[in-house]
């Protein structure tokens, strides 16, 4: 599977997950977040960018409740619980935002 | 607890590690390859022996027939075939494989 | 497993990270089954404890160097990280060439533990 962002295609697996995450721009998160139906604001971005820098760090995608918990402790817990960050991304923080951040579905996600 | 070894003591230090870690009164259970560990005159014997002392120790038979040592056990090894495997799995409370 | 039973799950490493898919396929088995908020632990012995050996560096063999999730286990709520003291005797290391901080027990304490165990994962 493929999607076109701005004449350009990028491999995405059967789930819409990018499969080079060297693809990864904030032009095809919008796409993305697009299809999702997910309308991007800076809280949203804080959410995205904070996983590509886990991942950086760790390479993985953190599962919910790890990112809840690291959310929490890096952006204070108005932000770091799940409430807050499902209505950022309705189908699950991890799962949701991990796509437009370009990063492997979470380990442990179904 | 139940060990369970399956690679050939020549190729790998994997039944020594096994040997070293294992609580006395456990089992360890040779299986595929392992099988040549118990086999008189090896170079492995005299560990394994000694080990008889410690552990009680068995053998999977069709992995001995399939290599033609089934008649060079060494004394105090005991046979089990397939059904016995899974009895020593059942009766035993955890099981740790030495992969 | 019926619901707030929490069980002993530790998991045995016992091979090299990269020549075979061993240690990867451990460590997403440890991730994926830290959901469910059981005892874990994990034991690194033989040649497992070349898992933990600082400074991977997997350009050159196009592999994913997946050393640093090791650092992200505590996230996970996974501390009790146990390494056997003759594996890395032998293999001239000590604890501190180890890229997180683990605790280091004899061979037969590892043995103890095991029988502990109510699960044991073999890797």
């Amino acid at each position: 599977m493929a999607i076109e962002v701005n004449g350009k295609t990028y491999e995405t697996d059967e789930e819409g997950y990018l499969v080079n995450l060297g693809d990864w721009s904030e032009e095809v998160a919008n796409f993305i977040a697009r299809q999702e139906n997910v309308e991007m604001t800076p809280n949203h971005w804080e959410v995205v960018n904070f996983l590509r820098d886990y991942y950086n760090e760790f390479q993985i995608a953190p599962a919910v409740r790890v990112l809840t918990k690291a959310i929490g402790k890096k952006l204070g817990p108005e932000k770091g619980n799940s409430q807050y960050l499902y209505e950022l991304f309705p189908y699950g923080p991890a799962k949701q935002a991990c796509k437009i951040a370009g990063l492997p579905k979470p380990t442990g996600c179904v | 607890m139940l060990h369970i070894v399956n690679k050939s003591p020549f190729q790998s230090t994997t039944l020594d590690s096994c040997l070293a870690t294992a609580r006395p009164d456990g089992s360890i259970l040779l299986i595929e390859d392992a099988v040549y560990a118990a086999t008189r005159g090896s170079a492995a014997a005299a560990r394994l022996e000694q080990a008889l002392g410690k552990f009680k120790i068995y053998v999977l038979t069709p992995d001995l027939e399939a290599r033609g040592i089934a008649g060079s056990v060494i004394d105090g090894v005991r046979l089990v075939d397939y059904a016995g495997f899974v009895d020593l799995v059942a009766e035993h409370k955890g099981c740790q494989s030495w992969l | 497993m019926s619901e707030g039973t929490i069980k002993k799950f530790m998991y045995v490493n016992r091979k090299a990270p990269y020549g075979t898919i061993y240690a990867l396929e451990s460590l997403e088995v440890v991730l994926i089954a830290a959901a469910f908020d059981q005892d874990v632990s994990l034991v690194f012995m033989d040649d497992g404890v070349y898992q933990l050996r600082k400074g991977h560096q997997t350009k050159g063999i196009e592999v994913k160097n997946f050393q640093p999730t090791y650092r992200a286990l505590e996230d996970y709520d996974i501390t009790r990280l146990y390494v056997e003291r003759e594996a890395l005797q032998a293999r001239g290391l000590t604890a501190d060439d180890l890229c997180v901080p683990v605790e280091v027990l004899e061979r037969a304490e590892i043995g103890r533990l095991m029988e502990q165990q109510d699960v044991v994962f073999s890797f």
